[in-house]
């Protein structure tokens, strides 16, 4: 399979400005090809989130570039930028960030009748597959606050996949979550990567995690010192 | 489809704090069936009281006023070409109070399509001789018929036969009042005399009350050839012509338009009670500002719940907006959430403002004045339930911008960091 750059950092520079002005990233660049699962590692404080959030499109004050399939996100309006979110990147987070008025399965459809390319049967059924991908097709109809802490992130994570992005970041996605419940999401990052050729972006503080990627970024004090 | 998921949204988070919802739309509902009810009421007792003097009131009233000549006799004799004349002491000039050919003016008046009808009238001023004291009052000599189509008549004759005063000769209605002070009964007759000294007898055939007790005290009725009789007047004696407008908006101009084409006096409805015109505005403004205040606070009432809405769901917001919902489709959201409470709020305010007006309006009212009105005077004017339901609307939208905006312009990192 051929490789394209699927994300692109160039230069990215961003300043926390309360209470003193603080340089939190340095000019950081690196590239993302796809189907590659990458760490990005680094002390708490270091910046890894922040450089996240910038790359997510979500946080648009910073200095440089970010090219996302070939596209600069500079000069791009708030619902181009939500319209790339939706399309083109899943997330999930250290918390699970479900909707508590929706079941798993509309959580999980959310993203997809939002992006409008399939009918709602469709989504419906695309949805399904991805819970019985996650293995918790079962829990299809109950609400997110009957399921475990494990269960609820595996559902974060289908609903990432559920308009089959370019590109899946996590922002310590197994952060949250005891010894058994992170080796179950880690096997299905592996899987999704391996099986799937998903590309991944995984901001991690565990170390184990990040050793059994197949890239790590290590950053320090808003500068990338190993990639 | 982006429509039906922002409201599918909408919906749920609309049910997650349903309690607090249902007391919003509860206050609207509140605002709106007062908002309702109060107008109802007061213009329904403003039509009742301009009834009182509008129903019976002419159109446009002609008449022979007595005045001084506008043109004084050396205006004729010596052409104002240099100086002035002062006239001191000028005093009306005795002339005919009676309409110069009132029949010609009759018949042509009657041809005018925009007249509904015309009747004619006399007013005679009498004493009525109560053993050794003498009363004053007026006689008002009527077309009996024309008088009931046109201005009601039969609505205030309280007691007796108003068509007698046609059919029994030489008879009269008295006011209420003033048969009271005369202690005399229906059957009786009563003694009259006119300004000229002449004495008549009349039979009392029916009171009539107007709700004016000042007016009752000194006016009564009597058929036209009555009157002339009594003031011994040829049968083309007439003092007044009334006239009746399909439009009461026309009066103005038709009556400056009588007043010249037949060279007589005519007033209009508007210039002759220009104080009820007033009274009914002022009352009306009144309600309406009650009213919007009453749904400027349910408005508040909105916001609050909307606010809080916002602080308890920023965790849902973010994370709509991180998975690609933008902050206009939050934006929607929001005013769907407080457009639905307008809404479904608002149609039950309405009902609710129809429920009470009806019941106002069978509550009894009796009172001495107002012989026709048996229960509280409601309008159920189509207008006032249009107004309702827009300034529902138009207020739960503003109640909803603000909280709105403020929930699309949530930043999601921090909502998402922050945890």
């Amino acid at each position: 399979m051929k490789s394209t750059t699927v994300l692109e950092a160039q230069k990215i520079s961003k300043y926390f400005h309360d209470p003193v002005t603080i340089k939190i990233l340095n000019e950081v660049s690196f590239s993302l090809q796809s189907s590659e699962f990458v760490s990005v590692i680094g002390k708490s404080g270091c910046g890894k989130s922040t450089l996240l959030y910038i790359l997510s499109t979500m946080d648009t004050d910073y200095e440089g570039e970010v090219i996302i399939d070939g596209m600069s996100m500079r000069g791009k309006k708030e619902d181009e930028l939500a319209r790339v979110r939706n399309e083109k990147i899943g997330f999930v987070f250290q918390f699970h960030y479900l909707l508590n008025e929706f079941n798993v399965l509309q959580n999980v459809m959310l993203p997809g009748l939002k992006l409008g390319k399939y009918s709602e049967q469709e989504i419906e059924h695309r949805a399904y597959e991805k819970l019985s991908i996650l293995g918790i097709k079962e829990e299809a109809f109950k609400m997110p606050n009957q399921l475990s802490g494990g269960q609820k992130q595996r559902v974060a994570i289908a609903r990432a996949l559920i308009n089959e992005p370019l590109l899946i970041m996590g922002d310590e996605p197994t952060g949250n979550l005891d010894k058994k419940n992170s080796e179950i999401v880690f096997h299905i990052f592996e899987e999704l990567a391996q099986v799937y050729k998903q590309t991944l972006l995984i901001v991690t503080h565990d170390n184990e995690f990040a050793d059994r990627t197949s890239r790590i970024i290590e950053m320090e004090d808003g500068q990338i010192i190993k990639m | 489809m982006k429509y039906r998921l922002i409201f599918r949204i909408a919906y749920s988070l609309l049910l997650a704090r349903w309690k607090q919802t249902l007391v919003a739309a509860i206050g609207v509902t509140f605002s709106i069936t007062m908002f309702i009810t109060l107008l109802s009421f007061m213009s329904g007792l403003n039509d009742l009281l301009d009834g009182l003097i509008l129903n019976r009131t002419p159109h446009v009233r002609m008449y022979k006023e007595i005045q001084v000549s506008k043109k004084q006799p050396i205006d004729y004799i010596q052409k104002a070409t240099q100086g002035h004349n002062f006239i001191k002491s000028v005093k009306p000039k005795k002339d005919r109070i009676d309409i110069y050919n009132s029949e010609q003016i009759i018949q042509s008046l009657k041809k005018d399509t925009r007249v509904l009808g015309v009747a004619p009238k006399i007013t005679a001023q009498v004493f009525f001789n109560v053993g050794s004291i003498d009363l004053t009052g007026s006689i008002n000599g009527i077309d009996t018929e024309e008088e009931n189509r046109l201005f009601k008549f039969s609505d205030y004759v309280t007691s007796g036969n108003f068509m007698d005063l046609k059919n029994v000769p030489n008879s009269i209605i008295l006011g209420k009042g003033l048969a009271t002070n005369m202690m005399v009964n229906i059957g009786d007759v009563v003694q009259v005399t006119t300004s000229k000294g002449e004495q008549f007898s009349l039979k009392v055939v029916g009171y009539f009350q107007s709700g004016l007790q000042d007016l009752d005290k000194v006016q009564s009725y009597a058929s036209i050839k009555t009157t002339q009789k009594l003031l011994n007047q040829s049968e083309n004696y007439i003092t007044d012509i009334q006239v009746k407008l399909k439009d009461i908006l026309w009066a103005p101009p038709t009556a400056k338009e009588y007043q010249e084409i037949y060279q007589i006096d005519a007033i209009d409805i508007q210039k002759a009670n220009s104080q009820f015109e007033t009274g009914s505005s002022v009352r009306s403004l009144i309600s309406y500002a009650v009213g919007i205040t009453l749904l400027i606070v349910a408005g508040f009432g909105i916001y609050n719940i909307l606010n809080m809405l916002i602080y308890e769901k920023m965790d849902s917001i973010a994370i709509l907006k991180a998975v690609g919902f933008s902050g206009q489709d939050v934006n929607l959201v929001f005013i769907t959430i407080a457009l639905s409470i307008g809404i479904f709020g608002g149609s039950l305010g309405l009902l609710g403002g129809f429920g009470l007006s009806s019941l106002i309006d069978q509550i009894p009212f009796n009172t001495e004045s107002l012989p026709t009105i048996k229960t509280y005077p409601i309008n159920y004017n189509p207008k006032f339930y249009m107004i309702g339901g827009v300034f529902s609307i138009i207020t739960t939208y503003l109640a909803g911008y603000f909280p709105a905006k403020k929930a699309s312009t949530i930043d999601p990192v921090i909502i998402i960091r922050g945890k």
